[in-house]
């Protein structure tokens, strides 16, 4: 049994079939790479999966509870956090308070009305946010705008802000997407780094060959909606239908 | 100090220095010359302008400030405040308190419903509800509602009224425990005459806890979130927060400041019409709030003050006044001016403010309030000392130009 387990999901945007029938099963502290050529679903998978679409017919289960017909912050509740492909962040606050309000969020839930007491009463959670600074290496620039950061940073802070919720699963749309090479592999580092230190169950959309064969333990490749074949990552450099379906165009 | 930083104190205690002393501050001028007549402002009826339409900037600005949900209804809760007031006078009695603590709930309430409608929707269709919403009460207000609105005549006390619980000997205006509204003390010396009236002290005192607990809310938990809702709503959902009962709460909280300055309006002269809830009056809120600088703690008593000096003062200089202002230059340059200036002064006030309200927008977005650090940080630089001021300047301009 998967942590998030994905049966029979249909979805259809009037005429177009953009899901077909997609099972799918995640084995927790795995990486697992969700890969395919533009259209195949992929976006419209994870748009599932957080709550923001409702497919047509299936399930999904995660950890044995359904995550359809929830809202985005209630999957993100459960325990799902998600990564975007630009990075979500607060843009017009601190860095440091970025990381505040996840944990605010974490101990109090979806909502709390704490009104009077000033935010800097909260020890604790100024502590762990500093922590999680500190180990993106970011604790230095606590007190900048978080719209002046890199793009790189930008996407570490994001990273920092789900990871400080201590999420079970952790979706990743496409982040190295638009990045330089150094940030890619500073990304891939990161993402390494987390696996190992936490042992977080990631599903990734990638379009990046070298971010999903250095990271993924599983991957999965959808064309038309439907998942092809599923395998490790040796399995698939080999398996001729993906070559002809997507690979075809690339040296691998 | 009261749970505030350093740095939030000594704000807090500027606005108190100037609440408490306004009625010295704005008579800078002996009360017979000519300058006196035309630009003392410190006379109680202006004063208590000053401090009521500062509450209910100062709660606007919790809303639209913090969230970036622009409400242009906001002068719907203002007037329903009056109105719950000036039946607190009618039934009960000319006591100020249970009027006030009763315009503060009706305009919770109010808020709520409201609130609740048109927060389902964002930008410019949240504006437009809210704008419904008020038109509505406006125009109900003069038609079917006319029981409990008197119309067109307006809200006022009559002496048929019951007023089961007026005493015997009790003033028949508003008072607070028999201590008059309209009451005050005057202190003269060398043709400066300074009056300090209870009612103002009231609005006053009222201004300061309604600012005070701005304050609060801005440094709290809930405020944080308020400006991630205002800076990414999508974020803020995928951290598992939920924007809606947030919204709500600074939805209400605004619409409880707009009823407390509702029910101190009636509270200083007890009679209301509903003309109060007229789109323009909301308009004027927004145009105060954007003026002194949204999301700045100062900026809604800014602005309101410098929008309620405009058109009480400004709107008094006539051709004479000029005349005898430039008296002292030659004939022809001295009407050369005057003429120039003519069309700002008098009726033409609105003029001047749509003027400043234009460079403040366009140079200025972070309102009055970036200027005055703008220039602070100029001081600043030259001894050396940037960081804190900057940082702030830079996190008190809005993203996006205020719309």
């Amino acid at each position: 049994m998967g942590i998030l387990e994905v049966k029979g999901i249909n979805k259809r945007f009037g005429g177009l079939q953009a899901l077909g029938d997609v099972n799918l099963s995640i084995v927790e502290n795995t990486v697992h790479a969700i890969i395919g050529p533009n259209g195949a679903g992929k976006s419209t998978l994870l748009n599932v999966l957080v709550g923001k679409l409702i497919p047509d017919s299936g399930s999904v289960m995660f950890d044995n509870q359904s995550v359809l017909g929830r809202k985005p912050f209630e999957i993100a509740q459960m325990g799902i956090s998600r990564v975007f492909q630009t990075p979500e962040i607060f843009a017009d606050l601190s860095v440091m308070e970025n990381v505040l309000i996840p944990c605010f969020a974490k101990r109090d839930g979806s909502f709390r009305m704490h009104a009077i007491e000033p935010v800097r009463h909260e020890r604790e959670i100024a502590r762990q946010a500093e922590a999680m600074l500190d180990e993106v290496n970011m604790l230095s620039k606590a007190d900048v705008i978080a719209s002046s950061l890199s793009r790189g940073d930008k996407r570490r802070l994001e990273m920092a802000m789900c990871l400080v919720q201590e999420p079970r699963l952790m979706l990743l749309d496409e982040p190295t997407a638009g990045m330089a090479r150094a940030d890619t592999e500073n990304t891939i580092a990161l993402l390494k780094d987390i696996r190992t230190k936490r042992g977080i169950t990631m599903v990734i959309i990638e379009h990046d060959m070298q971010v999903v064969f250095s990271l993924a333990d599983r991957i999965t490749v959808m064309a038309q909606g439907t998942p092809l074949v599923e395998g490790s990552p040796d399995q698939i450099k080999v398996d001729p239908k993906v070559r002809e379906a997507y690979l075809g165009e690339t040296q691998v | 100090m009261l749970g505030l930083t350093k740095k939030d104190f000594s704000l807090f205690i500027l606005v108190v220095a100037l609440t408490l002393l306004a009625p010295i501050i704005l008579n800078p001028f002996p009360v017979n010359s000519s300058l006196g007549q035309t630009f003392n402002a410190g006379y109680p009826a202006l004063l208590q302008r000053f401090a009521i339409f500062g509450i209910l900037v100062v709660g606007f600005n919790i809303l639209f400030g913090l969230t970036g949900y622009l409400s242009f209804g906001h002068a719907a809760f203002l007037g329903v405040g009056s109105y719950a007031a000036v039946w607190m006078f009618k039934l009960l009695s000319f006591n100020i308190i249970p009027a006030i603590v009763l315009s503060v709930v009706v305009a919770g309430l109010f808020s709520v419903v409201i609130g609740y409608v048109s927060l389902r929707r964002s930008g410019i269709y949240f504006s437009i509800l809210t704008l419904a919403f008020a038109q509505m009460s406006y125009a109900l207000a003069y038609s079917v509602l006319t029981p409990l609105t008197n119309g067109e005549t307006g809200l006022q006390v009559y002496p048929s009224d019951p007023q089961v619980l007026a005493s015997v000997g009790a003033p028949s205006a508003p008072h607070i425990f028999g201590l008059p509204m309209a009451q005050s003390a005057t202190w003269s010396g060398g043709g400066w005459v300074f009056t300090f009236e209870v009612g103002y002290y009231l609005c006053a005192l009222m201004l300061i806890l309604a600012f005070y607990l701005s304050i609060r809310i801005f440094r709290s938990p809930f405020g944080m979130m308020l400006r991630a809702i205002k800076s990414n709503q999508t974020r803020m959902n995928y951290t598992g927060l939920n924007a809606k009962p947030y919204m709500l709460r600074a939805f209400i909280i605004s619409g409880m400041y707009a009823g407390l300055a509702g029910g101190l309006l009636a509270a200083m002269d007890p009679l209301t019409g509903a003309e109060r809830m007229y789109w323009t009056a909301s308009g004027e809120i927004v145009v105060m709030a954007i003026l002194g600088g949204v999301g700045t703690l100062i900026g809604p008593v800014v602005g309101s003050g410098v929008i309620k000096y405009l058109e009480n003062i400004v709107s008094k200089i006539n051709d004479n006044v000029l005349h005898s202002a430039l008296r002292a230059l030659p004939d022809g340059l001295e009407n050369f001016l005057v003429n120039i200036i003519h069309p700002f002064v008098g009726e033409g006030w609105h003029l001047t403010l749509g003027l400043l309200f234009m460079v403040v927008v366009i140079f200025l977005p972070g309102g009055l309030v970036q200027g005055g650090q703008k220039l602070g940080a100029m001081f600043n630089r030259q001894s050396g000392n940037t960081t804190a001021a900057e940082r702030d300047a830079a996190r008190q301009t809005p993203s996006k130009p205020a719309e």
